[in-house]
């Protein structure tokens, strides 16, 4: 095709523009996660809070993988709780049973985690909304039931214990020591999904979200990235699944269930689909809401669902898309 | 050798046949056009041409390469691109961003270089974006560049999937109805682009119902009816069918047509 140059020279100045702007977005948002990771043990009185952001982290992210699935690609999973809890019996299981370092076991979590979800997310991720939905929740109940149905191993829904990690002869225990391991590892999370939404890989997944046809026909293979989506959100999800049973030293099969599935989801969608930062606000809402509800006692349960009721209507697309939506409006 | 070979194309839906014994050959460069009433199975032909339906009988071959019922996907590789009648566009995506999606085959795939944002990948955002930036100039959306695709009008967007079409710098470009909806004004634009798009080379097959625009643009053009073949030809030739009137204004007044000509 030949193209005017002086257009060409016209459109692509004007593009830069916005490219800059572009950029100039998503890395504010690694720089922001980052301050505020390393500023606010300066407000954090107590051990007590540190563990209320070290969970916020984890969850956080394993919501950013949830998300570069469900609102960058727009495949729902209403089994993603199989994975964390994949990666969190790797880091009980591993050293328990086969006696290999807590770290070996963590790698491995997310190595399996990662091939289940190759494995799986060839047939399933044919199939689409509800009826995707459906086969991702079978999926995650068969992986929480392995949990707790293998007593000899896992024994079964008491659960078990997890080993500490250890670094060097230090043992990686206490709220402080994860805050800092789940701040930093969620400050590269964000970092690597930003990098790849902006890159030819990110408009793929944007493009099969809103067109499978279009997207087939521009020459991407569909199939193909959505697999990729999927096996990279189940990574997320075994990292994070493994931080939090180090974390907390036991781990039930609750860590697989379809609880904690829903409660993915929901901070992914009150958060916003499709925003990375999104992933973060929804998940500090859904863990730090209910400590600060504890006020109503017998009620907290209620105000919590009517508190995200009300979110959801006055803020459809999840809070932080359409709060950027209004800021965008007053700005013009 | 033709750069896209149709036949004896057979494809039914249950108990209806949409297609039955199409055959014809488009030449490099020419603008060739498939018309017929409304049911006559166009889209259709243009959904079996790029591998969305696979055909019972009959083959497609693509610069004498039999793809038939080859993927979409594989397709574009072999440079076919199209558009849609009923528009397929990323409306989540900026107009710029909607263009970049057609240049995935033109750009490295390295999905591990993507997670860091290596140097290269951003260099080759830079170029993508640029090239992106040609393309909605020559169909004159560079306004539009950076607005949601979703808040577009229906004449911008119908030109919107041209320039992504083209971005995929494809030798065989399916037009499906490409000024179905558009005003006189944006008509006459998207006339003058599907030249300028036939004078660099890139052969343009399309199904329109503008039969003024048909007339004007087409070097060939290709009638079906029912799913059949009715005529082929010429404007000229095609214009003067008896068989084409009575299909388009019905049987009597093809007859007296014939009539008022002699």
């Amino acid at each position: 095709m030949r193209v005017d140059p002086s257009a060409v020279e016209r459109a692509s100045q004007s593009g830069f523009a916005a490219q800059a702007l572009h950029r100039l977005g998503p890395h504010t948002l690694i720089v922001a996660v980052g301050l505020i990771v390393v500023l606010l043990p300066l407000v954090l009185p107590s051990n007590f809070y540190y563990r209320v952001v070290a969970l916020v982290f984890i969850n956080a992210l394993a919501v950013l993988g949830l998300n570069l699935l469900m609102g960058f690609a727009g495949q729902v999973s209403l089994g993603h709780a199989g994975f964390f809890g994949i990666g969190a019996y790797a880091v009980a299981l591993g050293p328990t049973h086969l006696g290999t370092s807590s770290w070996l076991a963590l790698l491995g979590g997310v190595a399996i985690a990662g091939l289940l979800a190759f494995v799986v997310g060839r047939p399933i991720l044919r199939l689409k909304g509800y009826y995707l939905a459906v086969a991702t929740l079978g999926m995650g109940l068969l992986i929480a039931m392995v949990f707790s149905n293998e007593t000899a191993i896992t024994n079964g829904p008491n659960g078990m214990p997890v080993p500490r990690l250890e670094l060097f002869g230090w043992r990686l225990s206490g709220p402080v020591t994860w805050y800092w391991i789940s701040g930093v590892s969620l400050v590269l999370g964000t970092w690597v999904a930003v990098n790849l939404i902006a890159s030819p890989t990110g408009r793929a997944l944007r493009a099969i979200h809103d067109s499978e046809l279009a997207a087939g026909v521009l020459g991407i293979d569909v199939a193909r990235y959505k697999l990729l989506a999927f096996v990279l959100s189940a990574t997320y999800g075994a990292l994070a699944g493994s931080y939090y049973a180090l974390f907390d030293g036991f781990v039930t099969p609750d860590a697989a269930g379809f609880l904690r599935s829903i409660e993915f989801v929901v901070m992914a969608v009150l958060g916003g689909l499709g925003s990375i930062l999104g992933s973060i606000v929804g998940a500090a809402i859904l863990i730090i809401l209910p400590q600060a509800l504890t006020v109503f006692h017998d009620y907290e349960h209620i105000v919590l669902g009517l508190i995200m009721i009300v979110f959801m209507i006055f803020l459809p697309n999840g809070i932080v898309p359409s709060l950027q939506a209004r800021l965008r409006r007053r700005r013009t | 050798m033709s750069i896209l070979e149709v036949s004896d194309i057979g494809i039914g839906f249950g108990g209806l046949t949409a297609l039955d014994g199409v055959r014809f050959q488009v030449e490099p460069g020419e603008i060739f056009a498939v018309i017929g009433p409304n049911g006559a199975g166009k889209t259709t032909l243009f959904n079996v041409i790029s591998g969305l339906y696979k055909p019972r009988r009959g083959r497609v071959l693509l610069a004498g390469r039999d793809v038939t019922g080859t993927p979409p996907h594989q397709l574009a590789r072999l440079g076919l691109s199209r558009t849609f009648q009923n528009l397929q566009i990323f409306f989540r995506m900026t107009a710029i961003e909607n263009v970049m999606v057609g240049r995935h085959l033109h750009e490295r795939r390295n999905v591990l270089a993507h997670f860091f944002t290596l140097p290269s990948v951003a260099e080759q955002n830079r170029r993508t974006r640029a090239h992106a930036a040609g393309l909605l100039a020559v169909v004159g959306l560079s306004d539009a560049a950076d607005r949601p695709a979703g808040s577009l009008p229906y004449g911008a967007l119908k030109r919107l999937e041209i320039a992504r079409a083209l971005a995929t710098e494809p030798k065989l470009l399916l037009l499906d109805e490409p000024a179905a909806g558009c005003n006189p004004v944006e008509t006459g634009e998207i006339d003058g682009v599907i030249r300028q798009i036939a004078a660099t080379g890139t052969t343009v097959v399309l199904v329109e119902h503008d039969m003024r625009l048909v007339m004007k643009i087409s070097g060939r053009i290709h009638v079906l009816d029912q799913g059949r073949t009715l005529s082929e030809g010429s404007a000229e030739k095609v214009r003067m069918d008896p068989a084409v009137v009575a299909a388009y204004l019905g049987a009597r007044a093809g007859s007296e047509a014939q009539h008022a000509r002699h």
